[in-house]
């Protein structure tokens, strides 16, 4: 009951809709028809076995694909490949990618920066002064002039959390952001994404965690083949899936040596 | 083993102590030869060295041309412009599949017919270009092609348009990648300047085709053509891989 | 429309004797392509060898190859061993030489750089598996080596077929001597032979270049 209560308190207004987004390559439907409302302050976390498509869904929401039916709107405009305001819409939408890629011609500091300098056109002096507090918060201020090949896994994807999050935007995507990181890093990334999600950001979330998952969730999305197959909070999904194909799934997260 | 190797190279001091000496055998036989006329080399220098500036001359000019060439043409295959692409890829496959020789030869003698009149000097440097061109294309391409697609995906994601993407990102990056095959072009580009003599332009092969043609001072004349071809091309080459060293001790990683 | 020139080519046996031209020029490269392999592979496997003395060898030698242009070293073994050894070289012969002294250069060093771009773990591995050294070269590194040297020595041949232009400087009647000739000699009756027959030539050696880069970049992506 407490944990409704908290589900509720936090569904905002609708920020994000997709309606029946359709996404094919070639001859491969990737996403038959998703639809799925984000409201303002929620976290969603997307779950699936390997190649249903999540990781393309996260791409269609900020346009690195092109969709083949439905759409998506952003507080009611259309995000699409051919979008006037594609730049703009990007800019609202943040995106964090499993390989990090931070620009490694740049150091930290000037990849923080070039986005909020560059296309928000911002004072370069008051970026600063916002990108060092968000290092100075992940304890990276030292590393301000670091370059990207100087940091560790863990260190470079925090770097493009607060990249992305210097953009201010209304959502943050994050494409299995620790799936790339050695065991030991994965922690300190998360962390940043739970005070994220404790200071009321909307986000999405594709992730193979499902310890974290449980944590930060206000949804679950279970896909399977392209379609939503189970929507449901993180208890309810984690400890009664209501699908056969969501159970399986769960089950490779466990392990028991036979006749013990 | 090495008693063997001592020996070998005892001989090979002694045969140099010998040819210094005039002692070489086939030296003997035209003992005038061998002695370097330094006299001769001190008369034709100043011929050289006009020749050299007139190879560097269309050489840099060539290059700058080639490099423009290149830059267009790797814009319009990075923005798939619509016909202009086609064209780039037929330039670049004709250019690259053509000996520069022929090039020159078709530019001087053939375009004059049907009314197109160049002069040696520009005929060398738009033949320069025009092959340079193409090979500035598949270096640049290169270098773009090895930037990782994801990282223009990450910079779109940020908001920036594709000519920021291109510019602050993807153009810096491709520089790097394709420094060492630009400077190899470089280097391939100033030593086909060899063949302008075949044009009847006054370069270092004119000069020393004339010379040992009119004074038999063969031995000289070649002395002065690898010289200042080494003169050219060493500082650039050295140059090269000092700043690619340099390059790569900045370089990226992951 | 203006006369290209183009007619001379069908007068006689000019369009044979410019074939003829080309056939040479094939030949020199051919020849000079096959002992720059067979060098170039004895040249990749010194510059891979661990004696210093061995590398710095091939060290310079390739720098030469790499700094001197070729027509240089056309008329440093045409003229200049005329000149101090007394030989007389024919043409062809000097082009075979030089060629084949500049081939074996790069295609010792591509040698060299298709046997270094085999990671060391692939050596390790074959040995966990208990290959012996002649069975890891039989079955392991060689497939890998001849897949990444072949398009790179095909387009090391066309280079070699575009650089046999240069014999003309040294008097070998090639495809282009044989165009100067042709002209020279329709001077008259087609002032514009010009143009047609170094176009043709222009053609001849695009054609005779084409499909092997075409084919050498088909293998790379194939085999990449």
């Amino acid at each position: 009951m407490a944990e409704k209560e908290k589900t509720e308190l936090k569904k905002g207004a609708p920020l994000l809709v997709v309606d029946h987004l359709t996404k094919r390559f070639a001859d491969l439907t990737v996403l038959d028809g998703i639809s799925l409302t984000v409201h303002e302050g929620e976290v969603i976390v997307i779950v699936g076995p390997s190649g249903c498509g999540k990781s393309t869904f996260l791409r269609c929401l900020n346009a690195l694909e092109d969709i083949q039916g439905g759409e998506i709107l952003l507080h009611g405009e259309r995000i699409t490949q051919n979008s006037k305001n594609l730049t703009e819409l990007r800019q609202r939408v943040g995106m964090v990618f499993q390989s990090y890629e931070l620009f490694p011609h740049l150091n930290v500091l000037d990849n923080i920066l070039l986005a909020p300098t560059k296309v928000q056109k911002r004072k370069r002096e008051e970026v600063k002064e916002e990108a060092m507090a968000l290092l100075a918060r992940i304890g990276l201020e030292s590393k301000a002039e670091s370059f990207p090949r100087q940091l560790s896994g863990g260190q470079k994807q925090r770097v493009a959390i607060i990249r992305a999050l210097c953009m201010h935007p209304e959502v943050m995507l994050f494409d299995e952001v620790t799936a790339a990181l050695d065991p030991e890093m994965v922690r300190e990334v998360l962390d940043v994404i739970l005070e994220l999600a404790n200071q009321g950001k909307t986000m999405l979330i594709v992730t193979h965690e499902m310890q974290f998952a449980r944590a930060i969730a206000d949804r679950v999305i279970f896909l399977n083949d392209g379609n939503i197959c189970e929507e449901s909070p993180p208890e309810e999904f984690f400890d009664h899936p209501k699908t056969e194909r969501a159970k399986q799934f769960l089950q490779t997260f466990t392990f028991s040596r036979k006749g013990s | 083993m090495t008693a063997c190797v001592r020996t070998k190279v005892y001989r090979l001091q002694a045969s140099i102590e010998n040819f210094r000496a005039g002692n070489n055998p086939s030296a003997w036989k035209k003992q005038q030869v061998c002695i370097v006329n330094w006299d001769f080399i001190h008369q034709y220098l100043p011929l050289y060295q006009k020749a050299a500036v007139l190879t560097l001359q269309i050489g840099a000019l060539g290059i700058l041309a080639a490099i423009a060439i290149g830059i267009v043409c790797t814009m319009i295959q990075y923005f798939k412009v619509p016909l202009a692409r086609q064209v780039v890829s037929v330039y670049v496959e004709i250019s690259r599949n053509t000996p520069l020789l022929i090039q020159l030869f078709f530019i001087y003698y053939g375009l004059p017919k049907i009314g197109i009149r160049t002069n040696p000097y520009a005929c060398g440097v738009a033949g320069l270009a025009f092959l340079g061109g193409s090979y500035m294309t598949e270096a640049f391409r290169s270098g773009i092609e090895a930037v990782d697609k994801v990282q223009t995906e990450s910079a779109a994601s940020l908001g920036l348009s594709r000519l920021q993407v291109l510019r602050y990102v993807v153009f810096p990056q491709a520089l790097t990648i394709s420094f060492p095959a630009f400077m190899a072009n470089v280097i391939f580009l100033l030593k086909e300047t060899s063949v302008f003599s075949a044009i009847s332009l006054m370069d270092l092969m004119f000069t020393a085709k004339d010379l040992i043609g009119l004074y038999y001072q063969t031995t000289e004349s070649l002395f002065l053509l690898v010289v200042f071809y080494l003169l050219i091309l060493l500082p650039v080459s050295v140059l090269g891989s000092l700043l690619e060293r340099r390059m790569r001790y900045a370089g990226f990683g992951s | 429309m203006p006369d290209l020139g183009l007619n001379v080519l069908f007068k006689g046996k000019n369009l044979a004797r410019l074939m003829g031209g080309l056939g040479v020029a094939l030949k020199i490269s051919l020849l000079s392509v096959v002992i720059s392999i067979v060098l170039g592979i004895v040249v990749g496997l010194l510059m891979t060898w661990k004696n210093p003395i061995s590398r710095a060898l091939m060290r310079c030698y390739l720098e030469i190859v790499r700094i001197m242009p070729q027509m240089v070293l056309l008329f440093l073994v045409y003229f200049g061993t005329t000149r101090i050894f007394g030989w007389n070289l024919s043409g062809e012969t000097s082009s075979v030489i030089v060629f084949s002294f500049w081939g074996a250069a790069e295609m010792g060093d591509l040698v060299r750089g298709a046997l270094i771009s085999i990671p060391q773990h692939q050596y390790e591995s074959a040995a966990a598996l208990g290959l012996s050294g002649g069975q890891t070269y039989r079955y392991i590194v060689l497939p890998q080596t001849v897949r990444r040297l072949i398009p790179l020595s095909m387009n090391l041949i066309t280079r070699m077929i575009k650089t046999t232009s240069l014999v003309l400087m040294i008097g070998v009647v090639e495809v282009l001597k044989v165009s100067q000739q042709i002209i020279e000699a329709n001077r008259m009756s087609s002032p514009n032979a010009a143009f047609g027959v170094y176009l043709t030539v222009f053609a001849l050696y695009f054609f005779a270049c084409w499909p092997i880069s075409l084919l050498a970049g088909f293998l790379e992506k194939r085999w990449r």
